[in-house]
């Protein structure tokens, strides 16, 4: 569905941060980024989705070539985007943010997309004339998500989905991801939160220094020994 | 005293509304290029008179096929001056566009908020100089037909039927304008885009595009700020240079991205302006308008209409 090949990007000419990043996601897969601070995670997503030039290497959606697209292009191509932070238009409404995700699709269709939404999130259906700047973290994190699957993308990845919310809620935004996937999307996940990640994805992906370090089924990368003490915060017991 | 005061205050607000008037258009182009591009446009003062004079020209070019600038009633313009406003709406829209190709978006790249606007003042430099060159330092008028104005309040208040055009044309843009950015597609898209333009991206929103309806929109407003002035008084060159510090303080008043706000920081600089020119003395005008915009800042910094979120 979504495949790299020794992909190389940065914000600066010269200073790559994604060093020469491979890797491949199957069709309704669900994939976390797992590493420590630093070690390109966001960057590779955001170089991904158009945001972050990239100097080397290819990106291919569904087989075709995106590379270089323009973010634009790429969230009209079936590649959605969640940022970590500043995810949804403060200054619209619920309704309005929607309404502009999926502004390019067919009136119609649009209209069942936001449908659909609410109906995934009724949190966000009752609270639709509200502006997104007054919602709670828990509420905004639903509206981006819904923001980015208005468009039904192929692939959706999503930047640090649990930053800034209580235990429970990420328990909640983890269980919506889950659906989300059941209808057929595949999800890239970027997570600090390591454990709560790995319990609902299939792979994962540990990446140090910009590129791919530890890569395996999510049990058998919670379950590694080394993985669990460099980047899951585990501590070993004499 | 204080008779003269009140009787002279219904043409005091007559003159700082039409005023107001101006120069809220102008600070409506100025409020939206600000809030997308995040810089201080100097230019936009320079495309009120490029616009106007723009449309001076088309006027003279087309009075062999269109017979003149025409006559509404009272008014002193018809549908020549209509069609002669498109076509000088179309050339400042190139003139803005074309400014952003060559100068501003090489520098959004490579350079700093600063380097914009330093560039911004250095090209207004040019373009009113270029105004010099082209139509000489003196003054134009589109028309010199006489205009005899209306009492109206018992004879307290005289204005011309142009002037209540004006106004009522000016009014109507504001509402037009601000209904277009909370109702239609392209005007959420714009002020997505002022607010976040990563997030607009990848919502799918081409925000080069939505950049370029901006230049074209502002271009569309100072025209027509520029025509309106042409009407009600007179073009010269040292017009745009003249309203941009009003301009800016409306815009500041009324709340940096606001359209109401522009309207409204528009009416009190004008409002402001026209009293000092009737009770304090007409060397005061700026300066006064000044006042009451730091007295406003004071209380609310953000401005009047200061963007939600």
């Amino acid at each position: 569905m979504l495949a790299l090949q020794g992909l190389v990007a940065g914000y600066e000419p010269g200073l790559p941060i994604v060093r020469g990043a491979s890797l491949q996601v199957a069709d309704r897969e669900i994939l976390t980024l797992l590493g420590p601070n630093g070690a390109g995670k966001s960057t590779l997503v955001k170089a991904i989705a158009g945001l972050v030039p990239i100097t080397a290497g290819q990106v291919h959606l569904s087989g075709r070539d995106i590379t270089g697209l323009g973010a634009h292009r790429l969230a009209r191509a079936g590649l959605g985007f969640v940022p970590q932070t500043e995810n949804v238009f403060t200054t619209l409404s619920i309704a309005e943010n929607l309404a502009l995700a999926g502004f390019f699709l067919p009136s119609h269709h649009q209209r069942r997309r936001v449908a659909a939404m609410y109906a995934l999130f009724p949190d966000l259906a009752e609270r639709r004339h509200t502006d997104a700047g007054r919602l709670s973290g828990g509420q905004r994190q639903m509206l981006a998500i819904a923001r980015a699957l208005i468009p039904e993308p192929r692939v959706v990845m999503l930047d640090e989905p649990s930053a800034g919310l209580s235990p429970k809620l990420v328990q909640v935004v983890f269980q919506k991801l889950v659906e989300i996937r059941a209808q057929g999307v595949t999800l890239v996940i970027v997570e600090q939160n390591a454990k709560a990640a790995l319990a609902i994805a299939d792979r994962g992906i540990v990446l140090v220094e910009g590129a791919p370090r530890f890569v395996g089924p999510a049990q058998d990368l919670a379950s590694n020994p080394e993985v669990a003490r460099l980047y899951l915060g585990r501590r070993e017991t004499a | 005293m204080m008779d003269l005061v009140w009787l002279t205050l219904p043409q005091v607000i007559a003159n700082g509304l039409l005023q107001g008037s101006a120069i809220a258009l102008g600070a409506i182009g100025l409020t939206l290029t600000y809030s997308i591009l995040r810089f201080a446009n100097f230019t936009h003062g320079e495309t009120i008179s490029w616009g106007g004079y723009f449309t001076l020209t088309a006027l003279a070019a087309l009075t062999p096929w269109i017979g003149g600038i025409g006559k509404w009633g009272g008014l002193t313009f018809g549908w020549g001056l209509v069609v002669a406003l498109g076509v000088g709406v179309v050339g400042a829209s190139l003139l803005a566009l074309a400014l952003d190709r060559l100068l501003f978006a090489t520098l959004r790249r490579h350079g700093s908020a600063i380097t914009l606007v330093i560039a911004s003042f250095g090209a207004s430099l040019a373009l009113r100089n270029l105004i010099v060159f082209v139509y000489g330092p003196e003054s134009v008028q589109f028309t010199r037909e006489l205009v005899i104005a209306d009492r109206w309040l018992g004879g307290l208040v005289r204005v011309t039927p142009d002037q209540l055009a004006v106004l009522g044309l000016s009014a109507a843009l504001a509402v037009g304008l601000t209904v277009f950015l909370r109702f239609t597609t392209t005007g959420r898209a714009m002020r997505a885009t002022a607010e976040n333009p990563a997030l607009a991206q990848i919502t799918g929103i081409d925000t080069a595009h939505v950049v370029r309806t901006v230049w074209v929109l502002g271009a569309v407003l100072a025209t027509l700020a520029g025509v309106f002035i042409g009407i009600t008084a007179q073009l010269r060159p040292e017009l745009g240079f003249d309203l941009l510090l009003p301009l800016f303080a409306a815009a500041i008043l009324g709340g940096i991205g606001s359209v109401p706000g522009a309207m409204l920081g528009g009416l009190i600089v004008g409002l402001a302006e026209s009293a000092a020119v009737e009770y304090l003395h007409a060397g005061y005008r700026n300066a006064v308008g000044f006042l009451v915009l730091i007295a406003i800042l004071v209380i609310r910094p953000t401005g009047l209409f200061a963007a939600r979120g």
